[in-house]
């Protein structure tokens, strides 16, 4: 139960004729089923853009988006929800204040008309690791890993089978970082997931990623193996600024640096 | 040559709290950069901010806390804004929300020299162009008159250490001062800081989670955890740490190259809640 992403010429224009802004100018990349890709680049560059595009809370753009080859432009809603699910970057942001884990959970279940909702709740809470108590708990009482991990179960109670992830961790110390990417590593293992992970921190897309691409201002410069980032091959010069400077933080000397 | 800071056992805790955010810690700095890491909760941001007394409501004490030769112990507020921002001052993580948007960068710079320096706005405006050069802006005179909203993130963080840097402090505590920046100029950033930080003899104190920022820009390194120093070691040392939760931290990163087996996850001891290094 995996899918693949294919965006062909992807971009979002606003305004017409010669004082139109392209914002995203022209974005394409294909993503294999089961497999862990990441978008890299700075600020600004349009890697959430992508995300959002992709699950259609972005919809006035242009080119192509296809899952398994159907475009997602016609996907209904619900099928679409039950294909893709987000998890975004700061769970101090993304769960409602007011709501109790066991309300979140249990929205999307309602609004899918599934049966079996107890059980698929707890279920749910097992899988990000928490125990089922927690369902009566309110995102005050819980640390930032375990908000994420609610985060996660709320993507992962509709299965689907392609999980977009807006800087899952970037919110979240070391240490829980830690837990919620082995958790993100045996989900995919257990279920065959695709992932589509933005993010900043070259070492998590080595950890993480089968291949990743490098944006800049939009553009798509270069897609590169994960291979790539200890020996840096990128032959594009912002992709090696990049991985250069990523390295250079590290404190890892790459042995092959022309930089 | 005699320490900057004297810190013996300092405690915070903040208003209507049951317990103390900051449990007693000790430590003494020099004319070096320490790095003071730990988790988010762990009381190293509540420690910078004891320093500088910024912490409204809050009850700090200390059996010594002296810096140069002030008891910060005993001063009063009036005294302290006779320290805080010339002697002693601090960079914040994110210049979007520590800038006000409203007024021109430059004069922002120069209120800085004009709050604790007898001198007249065109000799602090020439001080503040002269700083917002000297952090690698390269037209000092436009940004002296843009708004914050005009200027990138990295250019902030500048802009941030111009300020901070201008009344010439003996001690600057930076705290997270990158974090929100991209990673290629967050290096920018942070050799900016470091040559100026070097080049005028200031102590620097360096708060961070990023295990990696301490490693490259400090000289030691104390790691908290839960309001107290579990461990101090020399930055270069971090590889050799031997308390188990320095450990945890340092394996639980990913690494570039590294082994893609499931990483590290800490098992925290309640034991380590009271151990003190």
């Amino acid at each position: 139960m995996s899918v693949s992403v294919d965006v062909r010429n992807l971009s979002i224009t606003f305004g017409a004729g010669p004082t139109a802004v392209k914002v995203l100018p022209d974005v394409s990349f294909s993503v294999k089923p089961g497999e862990c890709f990441g978008l890299v680049g700075e600020s600004g560059s349009g890697k959430s853009t992508v995300l959002r595009c992709l699950s259609m809370l972005t919809d006035f753009w242009q080119g192509d988006i296809l899952l398994d080859g159907q475009s997602v432009r016609q996907l209904p809603l619900i099928a679409r929800c039950r294909m893709l699910q987000m998890v975004f970057q700061d769970p101090y942001g993304s769960l409602h204040p007011r709501q109790s884990v066991r309300t979140v959970l249990h929205e999307p279940l309602a609004i899918h008309g599934l049966d079996d909702r107890e059980a698929r709740m707890r279920r749910a809470l097992t899988d990000v690791g928490l125990p089922v108590s927690f369902l009566d708990r309110f995102p005050h009482q819980l640390s930032g890993g375990q908000r994420q991990r609610i985060a996660i179960a709320r993507a992962l109670i509709l299965e689907p089978s392609l999980l977009l992830l807006d800087e899952p961790t970037s919110a979240l110390d070391v240490s829980v970082q830690a837990e919620i990417l082995n958790l993100l590593q045996r989900l995919r293992e257990e279920r065959g997931f695709t992932y589509l992970l933005v993010t900043h921190d070259l070492a998590v897309v080595d950890h993480m990623c089968d291949r990743f691409a490098v944006m800049q201002r939009g553009e798509v410069t270069e897609i590169l193996p994960r291979e790539a980032i200890a020996d840096n091959h990128a032959s594009h010069p912002y992709a090696r600024e990049l991985i250069a400077a990523s390295l250079a933080y590290e404190g890892v000397r790459p042995a092959t640096a022309r930089a | 040559m005699s320490p900057i800071l004297e810190v013996e056992n300092l405690k915070v805790r903040y208003a209507g709290a049951t317990s103390d955010a900051v449990r007693g810690i000790s430590f003494t700095l020099g004319r070096e950069r320490l790095g003071i890491v730990g988790e988010s909760g762990s009381g190293k941001s509540t420690v910078g901010r004891a320093l500088l007394k910024l912490l409204p409501g809050a009850t700090i004490s200390a059996d010594r806390l002296r810096f140069e030769d002030i008891d910060l112990n005993g001063l009063s507020e009036r005294q302290m804004l006779s320290v805080r921002g010339r002697r002693m001052s601090m960079i914040l993580q994110d210049p979007k929300f520590s800038l006000n948007p409203i007024r021109r960068v430059g004069d922002q710079v120069a209120e800085t020299y004009l709050r604790h320096f007898d001198v007249s706005r065109s000799a602090a405006r020439e001080r503040a162009l002269a700083m917002l050069a000297a952090v690698k802006i390269r037209d000092p005179e436009r940004v002296y008159g843009q708004y914050p909203h005009e200027i990138s993130g990295g250019m902030g963080q500048r802009v941030m250490i111009a300020m901070m840097l201008l009344a010439d402090p003996d001690l600057v505590i930076a705290d997270e001062p990158t974090s929100a920046l991209d990673v290629t100029v967050r290096l920018q950033v942070l050799d900016i800081l470091d040559g100026l930080v070097r080049e005028r003899g200031i102590g620097l104190i360096m708060i961070s989670h990023d295990l990696n920022l301490v490693r490259n820009f400090c000289d030691r390194v104390l790691i908290m955890y839960a309001g107290r120093v579990v461990e101090t070691l020399s930055a270069a040392d971090l590889d050799h740490a031997e308390h188990p939760y320095t450990r945890g931290l340092l394996a639980a990163q990913p690494r570039i190259g590294g082994p893609r087996r499931p990483l590290a996850v800490l098992d925290r001891k309640p034991d380590w809640l009271e151990e003190k290094a």
